[in-house]
């Protein structure tokens, strides 16, 4: 029996400790937004936050990730409107949909320490994700368009807070 | 194979190509299916609901749901049809909502008489039985406003149906879809004559289609809600892990040592697939009551097998087996018999030859097969996210050893399909194993099971012989297709079609696409089933399926052709796709696409560098009566060593008439890089009987990095809306091929195109 701090709360998984965080979150919490692709840390699928850092959850033991936060694609936003969220919808990427989670929180990652990525670093950042349905451009385009709504909303921020 | 599994015919039913090219509504190919309480009970209308048709309600909130037959893969075909019916019935298209069907025969497409999806066929095939659902519903709505407004019913033509609102401007009175529901009053039923005889919108008229609305599933897919076959949760339920052979068919289980599996916590059971069906071989599936318990516990048992008589084969042994079938003058049957190709050969000025091949491919969408199966009562449920459910019902029923009409296919959204999931192979453990131990099972596939078990692109062996006459003019061709044959697997006589030499039933779906356009007045097509591959190799049908590989044979060939007699090949494509005879229309439109296609890339305008070079190519994918006009201009830059890079797909595509434009562009898009990622990346072999590549590291689909500018130009001229899932996949092979030889001059004719075939060439 493992604690693990997902989505921030606390959750209580009966999994052995070298087994992999994939299968507590899909099977066992029944939290299947984030999926099983290749179990070799291949293809991107399974990727979730740990600590804020992007990883393969196929790759990451339970026992490596207790008392660390965790988030899934289910706890990426409240509403499901993280600015990536948003312009994967503007942007009408998803076709089979499988590998967008796993997108979303791979790029998730990026912009919360880089508001503007270029174009290069979006890929060598992307890279790891495969998409067999090959929507890599409308893939780059929402994440430019999230980059730019997230400047853009911090700079109101910043314009708005008091000297 | 599964020739032996009965599937119940209860009206015998025409799906050959023939009833494609009229457009027959067969009704047939049903599997028995009775009316099972219960089973439909997601889709039961609620008494207060209008349905004017099995395909779609409307609740008293308004809301539309649409119920879709069709499988969705990322195509996007809920939302495409809830769009045809949206455009006639005039709902607002934010009141439109998708089901996804069970197998229940009434969902079947109404021109194929079956549920199955493939072929880039739903869009063409369910344009106007959608259209006609949409109108029967505004009729009777209308009807209903005018009872409901207190109008007489010759009012009717004087109504303004239009985002859910029915109005009646001259006596400025209007009422919702959801108040004419409420009222109870919207009670008018069509005969299928009466279905008939509607008048649909023309081109002219449309608000909706041709408009590039956001597809229905597309937010569920942002944040991880939709449900995928994986995502299946039972009551109860516990789960199966695979074992599969070293073997990839014919293998057999000797002996299985549990004692190590016993040991894992959760451990349940062992069990050896008796597959009835011939669809699997060899498997054996542990159930344990976590899957992460179950595959330590697969991974704990000791197998022992016998290999079978496919053990020591391997992608030489194929083609070694294809090129002596093809070297025999009584092999195969023929497609296509023209003219009298021997005489015009034997006179030709020019004659030229060349082998073209391919290499075994596998589907690998990023969903894993995977299945989960109930019993309960007499019934089975199945949960998996399948393409053709009417054929996948009858065998998860055979590994059951029940009646096929007490099998429930539970659809899903398919985490890819690719044409992999028109198999059934994933439900045949989840099955056996839910008998076995008692409870609900959902089994999951490895990424190792999925890629070594892929009913995959067969590998195959193509010989193209050309006469040319005095003028350089094409006047003969000799082309024979080896390969394993996809269809006949099936074992459902229906999908192969008479050979032209009355030699019996050949699997069209070899040959597709080498029925070309081209006015070539002495023409042979040979379909040679490799039998050795066929049993080695079960292979399946992978997007674009034949004109994958025909077209990289024809549109390789024509060009070498053009070059050895000193023109130039776009020009020479086009001399030939004059519209005679039977070709007429069709070549025109390939015309018009290429000579697009051409103008868009700057074809033969544009001053390159050295090493860069530009090819084209052109196909009427999927098949003849199903054609949209593709071409494709690719740039490539070739290093010295060989290294191809391609620089741009530059895609025209004909489709006559586009439901979603924005769609078709990712579909299309897709399809292109597809195209690539099979030209240049994606390669599988045999070895010891068993698929070598077992993961991502080994079998290389595109990534990111190396996608290259893709530009997609959609021709809408109005004619009837085809399909846009394959046909950009089969142009851009031989056009990267044909590229490259304007580059450095390196002729390629095996698939992936490797550097090193390239620098070998470019030295020969």
């Amino acid at each position: 029996m493992a604690t693990l701090n997902i989505n921030g709360r606390n959750m209580s998984v009966d999994a052995a400790g070298d087994s992999p965080l994939l299968w507590a979150i899909r099977e066992q919490l029944q939290m299947t937004g984030t999926k099983f692709g290749c179990g070799a840390g291949l293809c991107g699928a399974c990727t979730v936050h740990v600590n804020g850092e992007a990883v393969r959850s196929c790759q990451t033991a339970i026992s490596d990730v207790v008392g660390k936060k965790i988030t899934t694609i289910e706890g990426l936003s409240a509403k499901g409107d993280h600015p990536l969220q948003k312009a994967w919808i503007a942007e009408q990427v998803p076709q089979c949909g499988y590998c967008q989670s796993g997108q979303i929180m791979q790029a998730a990652a990026l912009l919360s320490k880089n508001m503007n990525p270029t174009r290069e670093e979006i890929v060598a950042h992307m890279d790891g994700n495969l998409c067999r349905c090959m929507t890599y451009s409308r893939i780059q385009k929402a994440i430019l368009r999230a980059a730019s709504d997230m400047r853009t909303a911090s700079n109101a921020a910043t314009e708005r807070r008091p000297t | 194979m599964n020739s032996h599994v009965k599937i119940t015919e209860v009206q015998p039913a025409d799906l050959s190509r023939r009833s494609f090219l009229v457009g027959t509504a067969a009704t047939g190919l049903v599997l028995g299916y009775s009316a099972i309480s219960g089973a439909d009970s997601a889709l039961a209308a609620a008494p207060s609901n209008f349905e004017p048709s099995v395909w779609y309600s409307i609740a008293p909130d308004g809301i539309v749901t649409v119920t879709c037959g069709k499988a969705d893969m990322g195509q996007h075909v809920a939302s495409t049809m809830a769009q045809i019916v949206c455009e006639e019935l005039g709902a607002n298209w934010k009141d439109m909502r998708v089901l996804l069907a069970t197998n229940d025969p009434k969902f079947n497409d109404p021109v194929l008489g079956a549920q199955i999806t493939g072929g880039s066929w739903s869009t063409m095939m369910n344009f106007d039985a959608m259209s006609r659902a949409g109108a029967a519903g505004r009729i009777a709505l209308v009807e209903a406003a005018g009872a409901i407004m207190g109008l007489p019913p010759y009012f009717k033509d004087e109504m303004v149906v239009r985002d859910s609102v029915v109005a009646h401007p001259k006596s400025k009175k209007q009422v919702t879809f959801a108040e004419i529901v409420k009222s109870g009053k919207a009670t008018k039923t069509f005969t299928p004559d009466e279905l008939k005889a509607i008048k649909l919108k023309t081109s002219d008229q449309y608000t909706l289609i041709g408009v590039s609305v956001p597809q229905l599933d597309i937010p569920d897919k942002t944040r991880g809600a939709a449900k995928y076959g994986i995502d299946t949760m039972l009551p109860g339920m516990v789960y199966g892990k695979i074992v599969t052979p070293p073997v990839r068919y014919g293998a057999t289980v000797k002996t299985v040592d549990e004692s190590e599996a016993k040991k894992v916590p959760g451990f349940i059971k062992t069990i050896t697939l008796d597959d009835k069906t011939g669809t699997t071989t060899g498997w054996v599936v542990a159930v344990a009551n976590t899957y992460a318990n179950a595959r330590k516990a697969a991974d704990a048992l000791k197998i022992t097998y016998d290999g079978g008589p496919n053990a020591k084969l391997s992608s030489e042994s194929l083609l070694t087996e294809a090129k002596r079938l093809q070297a025999l003058d009584d092999s195969g049957q023929f497609f296509v018999k023209d003219g009298d190709t021997k005489a015009a050969l034997a006179s030709a000025a020019k004659v030229m030859e060349a082998e073209y091949t391919t290499n075994i491919n596998i589907h690998c969408p990023m969903e894993p097969m995977n299945a989960t199966a109930e019993f309960k009562g007499d019934i089975l449920h199945v949960y998996s996210g399948n393409q053709f459910p009417t054929r996948s019902g009858a065998i998860a029923a055979g590994a059951a050893g029940i009646d096929p009409k007490f099998v429930v296919l539970h659809q899903t959204w398919l985490g890819g399909g690719f044409g992999r999931r028109l198999d059934a192979d994933m439900m045949v453990p989840a099955v056996q194993a839910a008998k076995a131990v008692g409870k609900p099972v959902k089994v999951i596939f490895s990424r190792e099971n999925d890629m070594t078990m892929d009913f995959s692109r067969p590998l195959t062996y193509q010989k193209v012989k050309a006469g040319l006459d005095s003028d350089g003019r094409l006047i003969a061709l000799d082309h024979d297709v080896v390969s394993a044959w996809p269809t006949k697997r099936w074992g459902i006589p229906d999908f192969l079609s008479p050979s032209v030499d009355k030699k019996g039933p050949l699997d069209a779906f070899t040959v597709n696409g080498a029925d070309f356009f081209y006015t070539v007045p002495n023409h042979n097509v040979r379909a040679i089933l490799n039998e050795m591959a066929h049993n080695a190799t079960p292979s399946g049908q992978l997007r674009s399926v034949a004109p994958g590989w025909t077209f990289w044979a024809v549109e390789s060939m024509v060009d070498e052709l053009a070059h050895s007699v000193g023109k130039d090949p776009a020009q020479y494509r086009i001399d030939m796709l004059d519209g005679r005879g039977g070709n007429a229309g069709g070549a025109q439109r390939l015309r018009n696409t290429l000579l697009a296609a051409m103008g868009l890339a700057g074809y033969g305008t544009k001053q390159l560098p050295k090493g860069e070079g530009m090819g084209v190519a052109c196909v009427s994918s999927q098949e003849r009566a199903t054609a949209s006009w593709t071409a494709c201009v690719a740039h490539v830059a070739v290093a010295p060593s060989g290294e191809v890079k391609v620089k741009k797909l530059t895609v025209a595509t004909d489709v006559g008439t586009q439901v979603n434009p924005d769609g078709i562009q990712a579909q299309v898009s897709g399809a292109a890089l597809w195209g690539l990622s099979l030209a240049l990346y994606e390669k599988a072999t045999l070895k010891d009987g068993g698929i070598e590549q077992t993961n991502f590291d080994t079998y290389r689909p595109l990534r990111m990095s190396q996608m290259p500018e893709v530009a997609v130009n959609v021709i809408a001229n109005g004619e009837r809306a085809t399909g846009v899932g394959e046909p950009a996949v089969t142009v851009v092979a031989p056009a990267i091929g044909n590229a490259i030889f304007n580059a450095v001059g390196a002729r390629v004719r095996s698939l992936p195109i490797t550097a090193e075939a390239v620098k070998a060439a470019m030295k020969a």
